[in-house]
């Protein structure tokens, strides 16, 4: 198995660590024994089609869900006692489905995310500004700080929320199906944004996606999933297995196939 | 103007204002999160239930508010638990308690003589016949739900706008909840006594729904629903008091003319630029 050969011979450990982990819905099984691992400098794509339990993995992960069976670690804690969740950067799949009328600034949504902000840290300028415009010039959106978030384009409001999970400098950042309705080269642009955090500041992410025409050029791990986990290795790889050809044979059913 | 200025001489006008304006500002900050939650009708459920407490409270001779308080509070947690738990959807809930409170309310009301004008009051609002004590039991909550806001600002504020972050932050969303559905459940039961059950959810969303027009971040938000909630209240008495109306129609009728104006100035402007 391909994940045996990568992560044998590592010397750091993972900062998380999905082992034997089974969930279902009810009845419906969703997930079944999904062993994966994430390093520091990882840049994973985690593909799969439609309702293959992408998301309820990452939810697992995050602790948002219990798994039937088997566990996770995070940062080699057990998940129960882990309690350095701004290590860990989350951008929902429905982050950007907020009312467009919800009345908050984009300094607002940034600094949410700080967890000592009190409530005078919304209302004057200076506290904590430091970190919230540093964390939006990370990502080129510092110009628009008082603007309402609602009034910015899809491809603006998913920076706005990657800089909200770096303001807390995190090591690992997980995205949701990011740029599901944001046009092509926005995207292009979002991903050259994930590429560089990953390379200059070694941030390990998990991104869940349809479109593998981005994993050709920006991660440098690939794992499948279709309830388990039917392919997992290095992105030279990926391109060569089977697994992958076939994929491209059906290419475009799962590029094109949005809910 | 002079027979207004007499008017604040009055002990009961003085009262009134004190705790019109006190709960009003309670109403509309809390207003803000529920509005924006799509949870707004959770307070007229909550108003329904506080009648029922009233009617308990006239029938077995407890001071009307604290029995409200207290069964509204266990009301609003078992609400959060129910929807939690059983899934059912919220407004079925929120309506199967309405009908419930309103209908052990009318029982009460035929089993016993003479508590009808009472209870009366409480389904149209009699802020001006406010007591001392009641004054002072709705200034204590008011001030303490404000502070309870904004000592858990962030909280509310993430968990409104995106859960599951807010949940992955560290933050107990459920908790969360359950804080605001009892704040609710409160500022109801103060708010019955200054408008009325009926028109108790009206403190809530109006200021809240102006605020949310105009407003261009969180805290512009907050600080118009409050100045709206407040100023609704004060004219509105003013003008309760000068033209001899019922209290609870001048505030909210006042309040829905702003945000009507607020809503048309708006269209007007858009439809320039
Ligand atoms: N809350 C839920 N309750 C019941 N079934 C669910 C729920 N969420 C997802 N599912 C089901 O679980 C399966 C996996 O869903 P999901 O993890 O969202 O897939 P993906 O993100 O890969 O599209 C789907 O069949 C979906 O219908
Ligand atoms: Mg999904």
């Amino acid at each position: 198995m391909p994940s045996d050969v990568i992560e044998s011979g590592r010397l750091d450990s993972p900062l998380i660590e999905v082992i034997g982990v089974s969930f279902g819905y009810n009845q419906l099984e969703v997930l079944s024994e999904v062993n994966l691992n994430i390093y520091s400098g990882d840049f994973l794509a985690l593909i799969g089609p439609n309702g293959a339990g992408k998301t309820t993995l990452i939810k697992i992960i995050l602790n948002l869900l219990k798994p039937k069976k088997g566990e996770v670690r995070l940062f080699q804690q057990k998940i129960k006692e882990f309690k350095d969740w701004p290590l860990i950067g989350y951008i929902p799949q429905k982050a950007t489905h907020f009312d467009p009328l919800f009345p908050v600034s984009v300094r607002e949504v940034v600094a949410m995310n700080l967890p000592q902000a009190r409530w005078f840290d919304f209302w004057t300028k200076k506290m904590k500004e430091e970190d919230v415009l540093r964390a939006l010039q990370v990502v080129g959106m510092e110009n628009y700080i008082d603007e309402r978030i609602g009034y910015l384009s899809g491809g603006q409001q998913q920076r706005v929320f990657i800089a909200r999970a770096l303001v807390t400098h995190p090591r690992v950042l997980i995205l949701d199906e990011p740029t599901t309705g944001v046009d092509a080269p926005t995207q292009e642009k979002f991903y050259d944004l994930l590429a560089r955090l990953n390379k200059e500041e070694g941030l390990a992410i998990i991104l869940v996606t349809h479109e593998i025409g981005i994993i050709n050029r920006h991660v440098n791990k690939v794992a499948c999933l279709n309830r388990r986990l039917v392919y997992h290795g290095t992105h030279g790889e990926f391109c060569q297995s089977d697994f992958f050809r076939q994929m491209l044979a059906d290419g475009h059913h799962m590029i094109f196939h949005k809910h | 103007m002079e027979v207004l200025w007499s008017g604040f001489q009055y002990g009961f006008f003085q009262r009134a204002l004190l705790a019109g304006l006190g709960v009003g500002l309670a109403c509309a900050l809390l207003g803000v999160f529920l509005v924006l939650r799509k949870d707004a009708m959770i307070g007229h459920g909550l108003a329904h239930i506080s009648f029922a407490g009233v009617a308990v409270g006239l029938f077995f001779g407890f001071l009307p508010l604290l029995s409200a308080l207290v069964l509204t509070v266990i009301t609003a947690g078992l609400l959060i638990k129910i929807r939690q738990k059983a899934g059912v959807y919220g407004d079925t809930a929120i309506a199967l308690m309405s009908s419930f409170g309103f209908a052990v309310g009318i029982l009460l009301v035929s089993l016993s003589s003479g508590m009808n004008v009472d209870l009366f009051a409480y389904l149209f609002g009699d802020i001006l016949t406010i007591s001392s004590l009641e004054v002072k039991i709705s200034l204590a909550l008011a001030v303490a739900v404000v502070l309870v806001i904004i000592f858990y600002f962030r909280n509310f504020l993430f968990t409104t706008f995106d859960p599951e972050a807010a949940q992955v932050a560290g933050i107990p969303e459920k908790r969360v909840e359950y804080l605001l559905t009892v704040l609710a459940g409160i500022t109801v039961v103060l708010g019955m006594k200054v408008v009325g059950l009926l028109l108790v959810v009206a403190l809530m969303v109006i200021p809240a729904a102006s605020a949310l027009r105009i407003a261009r971040n969180f805290r512009q938000a907050l600080v118009f629903a409050g100045i709206f909630s407040l100023s609704e209240i004060f004219v509105g008495l003013c003008l309760s008091f000068l033209l001899d109306i019922p209290a609870a129609a001048g505030i909210v009728l006042l309040g829905f003319g702003i945000y009507l104006i607020i809503l048309f100035s708006q269209s007007r402007f858009r439809q320039r630029s």
